[in-house]
Order: structure tokens, then C-alpha cells, then sequence
């Protein structure tokens, strides 16, 4: 008895705890997520877990960016690609502040991530101690969690609950701020345990059978039905269901900008996109259909124009992830809460065979209208200047829909959205709930170590490149290859066409100096070219996509082209403009 | 459609920060939260919050969506005034002198059902709990034997129709649609939930 006592004792231990540092416990964590890549930049308050990071650079690849919301875009781009969590880290004060834009529009645009940032000693803390801000304050609006580690033996739990939380549910940014005393403290490590639940936390709402019933039921009986999704079916996995959906229902789709890609574009039921500068079809169905059935999106001011005389003579089944979604913007007729991944098999199962030849024939009526006055001279102009919308058509031609495209903001986005053609999902990469100029070039970086077997081309304008032009350091340093394909019109397009349609052609601070992109991007050691006439516009682009490394084109378009049609603000859907 | 008062109830975990959170929802939307209270509740280790504001229905229904969304917020209910019981606690500091000369007000105090929490030589302070009206009616009446201090609490408030916090959960399950007490599940199980 005695004698088992003792070896009771001496074994006890085995299941040991080992001690090791906070920051140490951190990057543990981070390998136990299957983290494999990392964009950062470090100072003061964030040193011990670089510190650390010296010891791990063989299992976590960390990518040095050039300005924390470059590496925050990037991080962006990366989980967008990829699926997986996109990982940051950051220094206290500025650094954490950097991050705020890119918090901002993952947020809005319900992208996973977990971001570290430094934070000055706990004792510190409240003091304007030297790079000391209130982080978790700043953050709390912009974050689906966001919290403060002052002890290391926070660090695994914390750091297992940040990973569920920013991509489980509906995805988000997570911050998690760690003092530097954590992140030096030793501790005893007991292993990491990853987390599934959450006692106050649903990631899922529970499924309703009847509300299921109830949607069936709907578009069973509907005549003239109309199916608009989101990003909500590339979250959630939910491509395949959505496709099996579609072709048993035989109802016509169109995508919100976040939804392309997520249905590819030469699919019959693929009607295009939908809202301000969306198709012609899809904008004045949406006020025809009876019945509208949302899957994934959540209403946007940009989708659906004047919320009063939207969809009002339609029933609407919204499917969403997020309950606050569903009544939000749009009633519900029958809200189906859930992953669309579950909801939709069950939805497919009770409904019809069915086709609506005619129904689709209205789409492709308008469809015809809309080639004839805008998309047909947009795509191929015989004279003036090249258009943003050839560029793409030639790209499409070039790629065959394989790549990924990246678009920053304005009407380049609005184009490259409109005209790129997608064969499989997670290639279209853009800020979309924020309208962040300046995402681009950082995402395509990031969505290229997301996929490193696609072609990633970003798609910018002359605005937006200046805003993180910076980020040529990053794919200097790390010899990267990304397609850097900028529309220059020599204006801020978007806001000079709103200028010229509703302030009287007064052009307020909208023409903007470029420099030599070409030079500069040699000085990066980037090859690149400018076009400018029509007939080199091709070679240009076989020559962009087969150089071995990254590239800039910098194609001249036309100055003073609009994008078309257009739903002006404050106008319904059906009131959209064509010219 | 009118504006009306609602009390809104928030049951979350204790965390830091959770308070910012939570009415950032409400500033955002530029809502003036009238009342807050935060405090324990009937289950240990859950907090929680009463809230008052002024709005539309629709806008609360929304509101509490909102709220629920976050991560350390278990549940979250809205109610009309005639759904729930309420309370506030004032508090007045008068002139000692003048009660003691005044046999008058020591009835209208008894009246309005105060007592005193303490007397001291130059003043004393009176406590009542009512609604809004009732505290508010009793500032009128001593404010002419010179009133030298008043304030009231936040809100508390009970929901008339719960039978506590397990059965609302049943109950408002019933009608939307969501999980069979999937978060109910961990809810006495203090020791086996993940929590910081």
C-alpha cells in the first residue's frame, strides 16, 4: 500500500506542465490553429513575442508588410482565398490603430480573423505611458470579440476562444491585446485545448423544420420567383448546396458583389448582379418577382436602393446565419434562420422540379436591352479611348475565369465586378460593406499565400494604388508573383461621375497625379509596362500574366467614362438608369 | 406607431468591457439609454442588465437582435411597462431643523412611504422606492422645506410573465426560432464551461 502511494506520487507528474513564456504560449496556439502564415510588424510593445517567433520561423512564416493596414488587407485577402483565419500582428499605440480600417471592413464583410496586438506593461496601463492606447475601447465597435490579456495563463484559452469565435457563425475580426509583461511572463503550460463552445455564444440558431416547411411552401406556389444571394453561400461552404437548389428550383440568381463567384458565371440561372451598378434584369425583377428568396446577404443600401418601393409587391424568404440579419433591413415574409450549408439541402428537398422559361425570358429581354446600350460599347469600343471594361474582357479572354481578382474601390471595382468571369468560388476579392480604397494591392498579396497555386490579379485604380503603394516593399521582400493591373483614368472615377450626374459637372478635388508607376515599380524591382492604345492592349495583358514574378500594367483609359446603368441614390430598382 | 418606454433585460456574462459593448448599440443609433443598471441575477455567475429607453417597437426588437448578437450575451428581452415590475430608489437630504419643526412633512413622508436612513443634527436623508412619478412627486413636496440634495437609482425590473430565467428561455424559444435550449444546456455547470 505504502509502496503504490509512493509511485501514485511519482507518477502524478507525467501529465506535466512545462514552463515556457506567454509569448511562446501564443505562437503554441497559433500552430495548434494550423496557422501557417502570418502578416506583421513588430515594435516595442509586441518585441518578446517576436522575440519568440525567431525560435518558430520554420512551422509559422511571418510576412513582413509595410504598414499595419497593409498587413491587416492582407490578412483579409488571404482568409478570403483560403477559408482559413487570417492572422495579423501589430505593436501597441499606432500599430493597433493601423488596424482599425481593415478591422472595419472584415467586420462588415464578416472575414475571420484573429489579430494580435502589443500592449504596454499592465502597470502601465492608463498611465500615456509611451504607445499606449486604449485598443480594446477603440476596437470594441469594429470586432466581433475583442480582449485583454494581462497574464500568460490567459493566453491558451484566450487565444483557442478568439479562433471559434472569428470563424464560427456568421465570421469576424478578433482582436486579442496582450501586455508585454504577459508576454515575457513564464507560466506553467498545461497544452493547448481548442474550443468548441461558448456558453453565451450560438454560433448557429437552431433549425426550424416548419420554417423550412413554410419557405417551401412559398416558392412551391411562386410564379415568377427570384433568388439573390450572398457571401453568406461562400462562408458557409454552401456552393454546392446552392447549385443543387438552383437547378431543381430552375429559379433565376443574381449575386451581391460579395456573392460572385460563389455560382460561376456561365451557369444558365446566373442572371448577374444586382444593385446600384448591377444588371439592368436583376435590378427591375427584383420589383416583379413574387417571390424573393435571399440566401446569404443582407440587404445592403448599395443592393436594394430605396427601401421603401423595394420588393414590395414580393413575399421574401430570407435565409441568414445571423437572426439579426432577417428583418433588419427587408421583412421577412418567412425568415430561415441557419448555415445556409444545412438549410438549404433541407429547403431542396421539398421543393419542385421546376422550370420558368418564360420568367427567364423577361431576364434575358432586359438582359439584350442592357448589352445593346451599355455593355456592348463598354466591352468593345471601336474608337477613343481604351475602356476599363475591354480590359477586362481581354483579361477574361486571357484567364479563361481561373484567376483570382482582386478589385479596390470605385468604378474600376465596379467593372472588374460586372464584367470578370469566374469559373470556380473565392475569386472575387473585394471590400465591399466598407469601400475601402487602398485594399487591393495588400489583399492580392495575402490572397496569393492564400492560393499560391491561382493567379492573382489586382485590379486597381489610380486612387487606390496611391493609398498603399507601399505594399511594393512587401512583394519585393518576399518575391511574391501578383498581377498589378491598374485602370488609370487620372481621376477619382467614382466621385467625378457622381459629380457630373448630381453637382453639375463641378469637379471638386477629383483629378488626381499619378507618378510614373512603371518607375516606381522597377525601383521594388518589379517589372511593368504602360498601355495605351487599343491594339497593344492584348499582348500587354498575355504579357502581364505569363512573366515569371510579379507585374504592373498601368493600362490609360478613358478619362471621363461612366459606369452604367446606375440606380441613383435615393431611386427604387426599377428606376435604373441605363445612360 | 409611438415612441414608448421599454425595459430591456440583458442576461451576459461578467467580462470587462462588456458594458461599452453593449451601449455602443444603443450610441451608435444616436438612442439615449435613460436608465442602466447592471447586477447579479437569480443564476450565479451571469450578470444582469436593465435597460431603459424611449423608442418605437421596431426599433427595439432590432436593438435586442443586436445586443443578443454579441459574443458574451446570453439572452436579451424587451417589454412594455405593463409587462413588467418596477422599482427606483431615491434618495432626499433635508435640513434637519426644518423637519423636526415641521410635523407636516414628517406626515406627507409617511404618506409617500420614505423612511429615514439616517438623522443626523444638520440633516437627514430619506429613502423611497416607486416609479418615476411617485419619487418624482415627493421632490415637489420637499423641495419647499428645502431640499439640499436628491438623487434616484437606475431602474430594477421583473418580468411579470417569467418564471425565471430557464423557463423565459423555454418560453421565448417557442415563438422564434432557434436552438431547443442549446445555451441552457451549460448553464448550471459552472465547472465544466469554458470561461476566463
Amino acid at each position: 500500500m505504502i509502496m503504490e502511494t509512493a509511485i501514485d506520487i511519482i507518477e502524478k507528474p507525467v501529465k506535466a506542465t512545462i514552463q515556457i513564456t506567454g509569448s511562446q504560449a501564443l505562437l503554441e496556439a497559433l500552430i495548434a490553429e494550423q496557422v501557417d502564415t502570418i502578416f506583421g510588424y513588430p515594435g516595442g510593445a509586441i518585441m518578446p513575442i517576436y522575440d519568440a517567433l525567431y525560435d518558430y520561423h520554420e512551422q509559422l512564416k511571418h510576412i513582413l508588410v509595410r504598414h499595419e493596414q497593409g498587413g491587416i488587407h492582407a490578412a483579409q485577402g488571404f482568409a478570403r482565398a483560403s477559408g482559413k483565419v487570417g492572422v495579423v500582428f501589430a505593436t501597441s499605440g499606432p500599430g493597433a490603430t493601423n488596424l482599425v480600417t481593415g478591422l472595419a471592413d472584415a467586420q462588415i464583410d464578416s472575414t475571420p480573423l484573429v489579430c494580435i496586438t502589443g500592449q504596454v506593461f499592465a502597470h502601465l496601463l492608463g498611465t500615456d505611458a509611451f504607445q499606449e492606447t486604449d485598443v480594446i475601447n477603440i476596437t470594441t465597435p469594429v470586432t466581433k470579440w475583442n480582449y485583454q490579456i494581462t497574464d500568460a495563463c490567459e493566453i491558451p484559452e484566450v487565444l483557442a476562444k478568439a479562433f471559434y469565435i472569428a470563424r464560427s457563425g456568421r465570421p469576424g475580426p478578433v482582436l486579442i491585446d496582450i501586455t508585454k509583461n504577459a508576454q515575457l511572463q513564464l507560466f506553467e503550460y498545461a497544452g493547448y485545448q481548442s474550443c468548441d463552445h461558448i456558453r453565451s455564444y450560438r454560433p448557429k440558431p437552431y433549425i426550424r423544420k416548419e420554417f423550412i416547411e413554410a419557405a417551401a411552401e412559398l416558392i412551391n406556389a411562386a410564379e415568377k420567383p427570384f433568388v439573390i444571394f450572398g457571401q453568406g453561400v461562400i462562408l458557409g461552404n454552401a456552393e454546392q448546396e446552392f447549385k443543387a437548389f438552383l437547378e431543381k428550383s430552375g429559379i433565376p440568381a443574381a449575386w451581391t458583389i460579395l456573392g460572385l463567384s460563389a455560382l460561376p458565371t456561365d451557369h444558365p440561372l446566373n442572371m448577374g448582379m444586382l444593385g446600384m451598378h448591377g444588371n439592368y434584369g436583376p435590378n427591375v425583377m427584383t420589383n416583379e418577382c413574387d417571390v424573393l428568396i435571399a440566401i446569404g446577404m443582407r440587404f445592403d443600401d448599395r443592393v436594394t436602393g430605396r427601401l421603401d418601393k423595394y420588393a414590395k409587391q414580393a413575399k421574401v424568404v430570407h435565409l441568414d446565419i445571423d437572426p439579426s440579419e432577417i428583418d433588419k433591413n427587408v421583412k421577412a415574409t418567412v425568415g430561415v434562420w441557419g448555415d445556409c450549408k444545412e438549410t438549404l439541402p433541407l429547403l431542396t428537398r421539398l421543393i419542385q422540379t421546376k422550370v420558368y422559361p418564360q420568367w427567364i425570358e423577361k431576364f434575358r429581354a432586359y438582359q439584350k436591352e442592357e448589352e445593346k446600350e451599355v455593355i456592348s460599347n463598354e466591352l468593345y469600343p471601336s474608337e477613343g479611348q481604351i475602356s476599363m471594361g475591354e480590359v477586362l474582357r481581354v483579361l477574361n479572354e486571357l484567364t479563361e475565369g481561373e484567376a483570382i481578382v482582386v478589385s479596390d474601390v470605385g468604378q474600376h471595382q465596379m467593372v472588374a465586378c460586372r464584367y470578370a468571369k469566374f469559373n470556380q468560388t473565392r475569386s472575387n476579392i473585394t471590400s465591399g460593406g466598407l469601400g475601402t480604397m487602398g485594399f487591393a494591392l495588400p489583399a492580392a498579396i495575402g490572397a496569393k499565400f492564400g492560393a499560391p497555386e491561382r493567379t492573382v490579379v489586382a485590379v486597381i485604380g489610380d486612387g487606390g494604388i496611391q493609398m498603399t503603394i507601399q505594399e511594393l516593399g512587401t512583394i519585393l521582400q518576399t518575391g511574391i508573383d501578383i498581377k498589378i493591373l491598374i485602370l488609370n483614368n487620372q481621376f477619382l472615377g467614382m466621385v467625378r461621375q457622381w459629380q457630373q450626374l448630381f453637382h453639375d459637372k463641378r469637379y471638386s478635388f477629383v483629378d488626381i497625379a499619378s507618378p510614373d508607376y512603371v518607375t516606381v515599380a522597377k525601383g521594388y524591382g518589379i517589372s511593368g509596362d504602360t498601355v495605351k492604345e487599343r491594339n497593344h492592349l492584348k499582348d500587354a495583358l498575355q504579357k502581364m500574366l505569363s512573366h515569371q514574378g510579379s507585374y504592373l500594367l498601368e493600362v490609360m483609359v478613358g478619362k471621363e467614362n461612366n459606369v452604367f446603368p446606375m440606380v441613383p441614390q435615393g431611386c427604387s430598382v426599377s428606376e435604373i438608369r441605363l445612360k | 406607431m409611438q415612441k414608448q418606454e421599454f425595459t430591456i433585460t440583458v442576461y451576459t456574462e461578467n467580462h470587462i468591457g462588456l458594458l461599452n459593448r453593449i451601449a455602443i448599440i444603443f450610441s451608435r443609433r444616436k438612442i439615449n439609454i435613460e436608465s442602466l443598471n447592471t447586477s447579479p441575477s437569480e443564476v450565479e455567475g451571469i450578470h444582469r442588465f436593465t435597460i431603459v429607453i424611449d423608442e418605437l417597437e421596431e426599433v427595439v426588437r432590432k436593438l435586442v437582435r443586436q445586443i443578443e448578437k454579441q459574443v458574451e450575451v446570453l439572452k436579451a428581452y424587451y417589454n412594455t411597462n405593463d409587462e413588467i415590475v418596477w422599482q427606483e430608489l431615491a434618495l432626499y437630504k433635508v435640513s434637519t431643523d426644518e423637519i423636526a419643526e415641521k410635523v407636516k412633512v414628517e406626515r406627507l413622508l409617511r404618506e409617500y412611504g420614505a423612511r429615514a436612513v439616517v438623522i443626523r443634527k444638520d440633516y437627514t436623508i430619506f429613502e423611497t422606492s416607486g416609479h418615476r412619478e411617485e419619487t418624482n412627486r415627493l421632490i415637489g413636496v420637499l423641495e419647499p422645506y428645502g431640499l439640499i440634495e436628491f438623487v434616484r437609482s437606475a431602474r430594477v425590473a421583473i418580468i411579470k410573465a417569467s418564471s425565471g430565467f430557464h423557463e423565459k428561455i423555454k418560453e421565448f424559444e417557442a415563438t422564434d426560432p432557434s436552438d431547443d435550449l442549446i445555451e441552457n444546456e451549460y448553464l448550471g455547470k459552472q465547472q465544466e464551461v469554458f470561461s476566463m
